[in-house]
């Protein structure tokens, strides 16, 4: 498994001591202390893993992960002493895969780090259809009417999950399971906004959505082919 | 517009569309007494003591009414007084001079016969002295010597008081000198029917012959009614005329100080901008000064506090942000030693492991103090979606599994076969379902614990049973309290801070729901989460019941009923005595 890891974090001595986890863990890391040469560092160092702390001198960590979102669908997840709906909300629709609250267990850490690492490669070629758009499995692109549709890694992933089976209802855990790779005890509030930004970004109206659809009390489902 | 001579329904006549028109409030005002559970006096005692315009006014209308009825008769009197007095003196000068008249006749003096010419002619020339008008008349008696017979208008003679007679018959037979006697008496018409009152003046001419005169008192009676009808209608006028002169002025006070209390309603109701008008220097304004100025200061006094709170509010997040990260190295530095800790030696491997527990303690400590932190300080937010409660039962269950397996404890779910979904906060929920079970477990002495879910229109239910060390008498109040301990010796398995149910119970506040609990010693406890099915909206009672259906007869000594905690919706006190709770 490929295991450059960025850390962004102010506080020297967390950063060290996260360095100090990962690399027993066989992940191998770099570090940044503030949001100004964060960009610049994800741009030279181009990790496989961004841990970004949101608190951060300079640029803030929700401009920061916005800029690397431009550029890169690579797994980000946040860091943060916070965890008020409003502020988890806003990091991750600013972009980030996931959030960890501190202070946290290593173990939990490293589970995170190594469920977003974790990629199936699908050797078929599969192509499925939702409404009108079109998504071609293997080469990882979604197209409407012939217009590629840009959705990070985990946004895709989702999408596939729901899409492969059209008329099921996933709830919020087993999309967490599946998507995430998360097994218990993870915060259902990352699916929720997860469907809003893929809705923001392949619904024609994501206020009526009609191609990733809500069940009311129950969860998602992909909606008519 | 015919007035209904017609005989057709096609106008009314105007008394009826008056009636008809009085008729609908006059019911309504019935209906409201009636209704009001009291008779009519009733609806008006109330009135009376809530109005005091209405006391001012009805007060002055009665005293006002007495006074000006005294004065009346008062004046009354003294004129019918004053009247009768005047007849009387005209009266006993016309006697006198008919008097003097009679006795330069002597055959006056002594008649002969029954019917003497003498006295008719005496009656009519003294009658031929009063006019048209009939002023008076004139009868004649012949009494003593033995002859009786009357002379003049012999209708008249009953009209003549028998004491007056009596009188003048005696000064005959005694002799004593001529005097007039007069009496009011009463003109008696031919049936023996009552006219009129009259005066009656008499005196003896001789010893044999009585002369009276009777004036009709007719006219002064006239006078008087005038007078009386003048004083009656003055003297309405006058009360009704006093009476709109109060309401007018107490108007002018009572006005004001209506202002005043519905302003005071505004205040409390947090309306806190509201201010009373204040005109000039006289107590009304001096009201209205010192009522804006409490208003002004509560105003005030609030503020201070809002900052106060919103100080407090970033206090606790600044220490929420500021302890998180040093926490976060020693954790993981925590963990790094206890995965390394079989390289250590013993002292130092104990010491990683004690580290790495207490580091785990510390941790849920901070997070539950932050949590109720936040709570106190009233930035708490409640995310509400749709969710199956059963769902969220299931999961907290599921985390709870591991305890349950340690202490051998078998967990029984009692879930409907239909969804019970409900606007709620997830989080929240699961982690105060996770909580109830934790304790359930923990305090089972490894019996079973039920989890029963129900749910009807308005409100689902969740209630987690236990079969172990209960509760005492009234601790079923004190569980909820920050960091009470049923019994302080017991050793703590799960390793709890102690605010896991307090914290569960402003969770529950949040969502305007209720958290109760039940116990018994050495029967176990029941805890009984309600929460409302749509945000907001309030539910009566919860559908499962707190006393387990066993205690229904409770032993000596049991905690029966109801909850020290009740969050009914409307922010309302303890409540909540549902189906199946027996009170003790």
């Amino acid at each position: 498994m490929k295991g450059r890891v960025l850390v962004v974090d102010d506080d020297a001595a967390l950063s060290e001591m996260i360095g100090i986890m990962l690399r027993g863990e066989g992940f191998d890391p770099m570090f940044v202390a503030d949001g100004d040469h964060a960009v610049q560092a994800f741009r030279d160092t181009r990790p496989d893993l961004v841990l970004l702390d949101l608190m951060l001198p300079g640029l803030d960590g929700i401009d920061v992960c916005r800029q690397i979102r431009t550029e890169s669908g690579v797994p980000i997840v946040m860091l943060t002493a916070k965890s008020d709906t409003v502020d988890v909300v806003l990091g991750l629709e600013s972009g980030a895969d996931d959030y960890i609250v501190k202070p946290f267990k290593s173990k939990e850490l490293i589970a995170r780090v190594r469920a977003r690492l974790r990629r199936t490669e699908d050797p078929v070629p599969e192509i499925l259809q939702i409404g009108d758009v079109t998504i071609d499995v293997a080469g990882h692109s979604v197209k409407r009417d012939g217009q590629p549709i840009n959705l990070t890694p985990l946004e895709f992933d989702l999408l596939v999950a729901l899409a492969r089976k059209p008329r099921q209802v996933f709830t919020r855990e087993v999309l967490l399971e599946q998507v995430w790779g998360y097994r218990h005890a993870a915060d259902t509030r990352l699916v929720n906004v997860h469907v809003q930004r893929l809705r923001a970004k392949i619904e024609k109206d994501p206020e009526r959505p009609e191609i990733v659809v809500t069940v009311r009390g129950v969860g998602y489902k992909a909606g008519p082919a | 517009m015919t007035a209904g001579r017609t005989g057709s329904a096609a106008w009314p006549s105007p008394a009826v569309r008056v009636a008809h028109r009085f008729a609908p409030p006059l019911r309504a005002t019935l209906r409201l007494a009636r209704r009001q559970g009291g008779s009519l006096a009733g609806l008006l005692a109330r009135r009376w003591h809530r109005s005091l315009q209405l006391r001012v006014i009805g007060t002055t209308l009665v005293v006002s009414m007495v006074v000006v009825a005294v004065l009346g008769i008062f004046l009354v009197q003294q004129i019918a007084g004053g009247l009768y007095n005047n007849a009387r003196k005209a009266a006993l000068v016309q006697t006198s001079d008919g008097l003097t008249f009679a006795q330069s006749d002597p055959e006056v003096q002594s008649p002969k016969g029954s019917r003497p010419t003498a006295l008719i002619q005496l009656v009519t020339a003294l009658q031929s002295g009063s006019g048209l008008g009939n002023i008076y008349d004139v009868v004649v008696l012949q009494r003593g010597s033995g002859l009786a017979g009357v002379t003049g208008n012999e209708l008249l003679a009953p009209s003549i008081p028998q004491g007056l007679q009596e009188a003048i018959t005696d000064e005959q037979k005694a002799g004593k000198p001529v005097t007039l006697y007069t009496s009011p008496t009463t003109l008696m018409s031919t049936s023996g029917k009552p006219v009129g009152p009259a005066l009656a003046v008499g005196v003896p001419i001789s010893r044999a012959v009585q002369l009276y005169y009777l004036f009709p008192l007719s006219q002064q009676v006239q006078s008087l009614r005038l007078v009386q009808n003048t004083l009656i209608i003055a003297g309405i006028g006058l009360v009704l005329l006093l009476a709109v002169i109060v309401s007018l002025v107490t108007r002018w006070v009572v006005v004001p100080i209506r202002q005043g209390a519905k302003a005071a309603s505004r205040v409390s109701a947090g309306n806190l901008d509201e201010r009373m008008e204040a005109r000039g220097t006289d107590d009304l304004a001096a009201l209205a000064n010192s009522f804006n100025e409490m208003a002004g200061s509560l105003q005030d006094k609030l503020r201070e506090l809002e900052e106060l709170s919103s100080v407090q509010r970033q206090f606790v997040s600044d220490v929420s942000h500021e302890l998180r990260t040093p926490l976060t190295t020693i954790r993981i530095a925590a963990d790094v030693l206890f995965g390394a800790r079989d390289a250590l030696e013993p002292a130092a491997k104990r010491s990683a492991e004690l580290l790495q527990s207490q580091i785990d303690r510390f941790e849920a400590l901070l997070a539950d103090l932050l949590e109720i932190s936040r709570h106190d300080a009233n930035v708490a937010t409640l995310d509400a979606e749709s969710a199956d409660v059963c769902d969220l039962v299931l999961r907290a269950a599921a985390d709870a599994e591991q305890l349950a397996a340690q202490k051998g404890t078998r967990i029984e779910f009692r879930l409907p076969p239909e969804q019970c979904i409900a606007e709620v906060d997830r989080r929240r929920v699961e982690r105060v379902l996770r909580n109830l079970l934790d304790n359930a477990v923990e305090h089972g002495e490894g019996r079973d614990v039920v989890v029963t879910v129900a749910a009807d229109r308005y409100a689902v239910a969740v209630a987690v049973r236990d079969h172990g060390v209960g509760l005492g008498p009234g601790e079923h109040q004190f569980v909820f309290d920050r960091f009470w301990r049923a019994d302080p010796a017991r050793a703590r398995t799960t390793g709890g801070t102690g605010l896991g149910l307090a914290i569960a119970l402003e969770d529950t506040r949040l969502h305007s729901g209720w958290l109760q609990a039940w116990g018994e010693r050495g029967r176990g406890s029941v805890f009984r989460l309600t929460l409302p099915r749509t945000v907001g909206r309030p539910f009566a009672g919860s559908p499962l019941p707190l006393c387990p259906d066993e205690a229904e007869v409770p032993a000596p000594g049991a905690v029966v009923g109801v909850d020290a905690v009740t969050y009914s919706a409307d922010g309302g006190g303890p409540g909540g005595i549902d189906q199946g709770s027996s009170s003790a």
